[in-house]
């Protein structure tokens, strides 16, 4: 099997010591003792100081130039995209954008975008794919904006067409989970070839306080139910969620923006590099299964799963009419 | 039916093994016509739930539909406690309902037409999607494309299962990645949206289909009523999220009454199912 982040054959004893050279986490144990809990995780996560996509854009990538708008309705401020060079390479960025005060967070609605959002992002997703840019993203958000005029305008709609783009974009895609993975309005722009996170960020179906309402029937079962959801970095290690986590410094990200901007490059460079070298049909079938093999079932009868009769990437290879090749 | 009651007798005379209410009109209804009915009150048409069994006798052909993965089951992969372990919340649905999990997938003909059918039962915890829902669908996506036959998803679903955490949240994006392949082979998917489609399965394969078709009045939206009520701290309009909302701001094709559904999913079926095969033989 393919190391997802070193892109070699996997050795016996795994290749975790060539991914810490690169600054990278791909096994919970190599992380220091004395981890935060999942509750101090979601705090550090959504922290006000801590660093937003455009700084982190700054400081990464060189020349960022923005793009707006979704060409039908708005540009939405809460996710941010565009054309900037990473180490050289000219790449497409696509971000959810926090504010770093009350007042910028009200501009930016939280971090929360609404359906003309989602609807930008795919159109720089497919600007990406048609000039042959690597796409990056960095999520962070509580969730997709949840008020009646993102129901009236489609959010559910919005979201299943990124998520579905990005399953099959014939070109690399890089993910970073800056801070909060808040639901499907983090998928939305989380399907990628490689997904990594911070260490403190956290990734989750549905916020603690939202699960706590539900299950618990107070939303003060929040740290309850974010332990039991097992949203924190090594958890979503563990359960191959994200496939490598990014060092943070000491106290957290928000305590040093350019060293933190400094391992996302180290790790945005590498990845980057490697993947723009796979050819596309082998990044688009190994994209499908890295998604595919999310779960897990049980099967008492047949004992294994019957195959298809003929696997789809099988079938994507040898025929690139379908879209297979770039 | 229409029941009148001019002896001012008492509901307890209604017992509800033999009688239903219907929350639209308040009339009484007597459940073996309503049953009979397809679950539609013969006085207003308000539609009750369907469960999967129902649906299936609603859509499929008499005796066509063949089950796949009937024993699939889900383990636990977080270990997951709440008030109850997770594993005996799936037991007390699973004896409940008859069935292993929200979803049921097989073969089916719809008016003679092949078809792959997925069917999900909102009673079965509330139609949630963890891994066995996501791996049925992802599956039946699967079996569509590799028998060339059209997929119908029936949805009703309060959204991703929270007791499978991040992992059922990724059944969207896995999914979804099997409709694409089923798209660029253009092979059709339809998709119908029954009470409710809410949250990560509306988010993801629901909206999705080349047609999308809703019951009338069914609750269909991205956020619970509820989330959407607090975040703007007022009261909701009527009909809001609605079936026939989500047709008015153009995000389901049509609203479709349950006694129509099965013909109108088999004539879009066979206005398709021509195309496909001429695009099939001329490749
Ligand atoms: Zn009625």
């Amino acid at each position: 099997m393919l190391d997802r982040i070193v892109g070699t054959r996997r050795a016996a004893e795994g290749n975790g010591h060539l991914a810490v050279e690169a600054g990278l986490v791909t096994d919970a144990t190599q992380l220091a003792a004395g981890r935060p809990t999942a509750w101090q995780a979601v705090q550090t996560a959504r922290n006000i100081t801590r660093p937003h996509a455009l700084e982190i854009i700054g400081r990464v990538f060189d020349r960022f130039q923005e793009l707006h708008g979704d060409r039908a309705f708005r540009d939405d401020p809460a996710i941010v995209g565009g054309i900037a060079e990473l180490a050289g390479r000219p790449v497409v960025i696509v971000a959810q954008q926090k504010g770093a005060s009350t007042e910028e967070n009200i501009q930016r609605n939280f971090g929360m975008p609404y359906p003309e959002g989602y609807r930008k992002a795919i159109r720089l997703y497919r600007l990406a794919e048609k000039f042959h840019l690597p796409l990056v993203t960095l999520v962070d958000t509580p969730g997709a904006y949840p008020g009646p005029e993102a129901e009236e305008r489609g959010q559910a709609e919005a979201i299943a067409s990124s998520i579905q783009l990005m399953t099959r974009l014939a070109t690399p895609i890089v993910v970073v989970v800056l801070g909060e993975g808040g639901s499907g309005g983090a998928l939305a722009l989380g399907v990628g070839d490689v997904v990594l996170a911070l260490e403190n960020a956290t990734y989750s179906v549905i916020s603690p306080e939202g699960c706590a309402a539900i299950l618990w029937r107070s939303a003060s079962e929040a740290e309850r139910a974010a332990a039991a959801m097992k949203l924190a970095g090594p958890d979503l290690l563990d359960t191959g969620v994200v496939d490598a986590l990014i060092r943070e410094p000491a106290g957290g990200a928000h305590t040093d923006h350019d060293a933190t901007a400094a391992a996302i490059k180290t790790a945005l460079v590498a990845q980057v590099e490697r993947l723009a070298r796979v050819p596309m049909a082998d990044l688009l079938s190994l994209r499908y299964e890295r998604f595919r093999a999310f779960g897990t079932i049980v099967e008492p009868s047949s004992g294994q799963a019957p195959a298809p009769p003929q696997p789809w990437w099988r079938r994507m290879l040898r025929n690139p009419m379908r879209g297979g090749e770039s | 039916m229409r029941l009148r009651n001019p002896f001012g007798r008492k509901p307890k005379e209604f017992p509800s093994h033999l009688w239903t209410q219907c929350p639209m009109c308040g009339e009484m209804l007597f459940n073996k016509q309503l049953e009979r009915n397809n679950r539609v009150c013969q006085k207003c048409g308000h539609h009750f739930k369907l469960d999967a069994a129902g649906r299936i006798e609603l859509l499929a052909d008499p005796r066509s539909f063949s089950e796949t993965e009937a024993d699939m089951v889900s383990s636990d992969p977080l270990g997951f406690v709440d008030s109850k372990p997770y594993p005996e919340r799936i037991a007390a649905a699973q004896a409940k309902s008859g069935h292993k999990d929200a979803v049921l997938t097989g073969d089916a003909t719809i008016s003679g037409i092949p078809i792959v059918l997925a069917v999900m039962d909102f009673e079965f915890m509330g139609g949630s999607m963890g891994s066995v829902v996501g791996e049925k669908l992802t599956r039946a996506a699967e079996r569509a494309f590799a028998e060339r036959k059209p997929l119908v998803i029936v949805s009703a679903s309060g959204g991703a299962r929270m007791q499978e955490g991040t992992i059922a949240l990724m059944q969207l994006a896995k999914t979804v990645a099997a409709l694409a392949r089923l798209d660029e082979a253009r092979i059709p998917f339809i998709s119908v949206l029954t009470d409710p489609t809410t949250g990560g399965v509306l988010a993801s394969f629901a909206s999705l289909g080349d047609i999308v078709l809703a019951e009338p009045g069914a609750l269909i939206g991205f956020s619970g009523a509820r989330v959407t009520s607090e975040t703007i701290g007022e009261k909701l309009p009527k009909g809001f999220q609605r079936a026939e909302f989500l047709l008015e701001h153009g995000f389901v094709d049509q609203v479709v009454p349950r006694p129509q559904l099965k013909e109108r999913i088999a004539f879009f079926l066979n206005s398709f199912r021509i195309a496909g095969q001429d695009l099939r033989w001329s490749l």
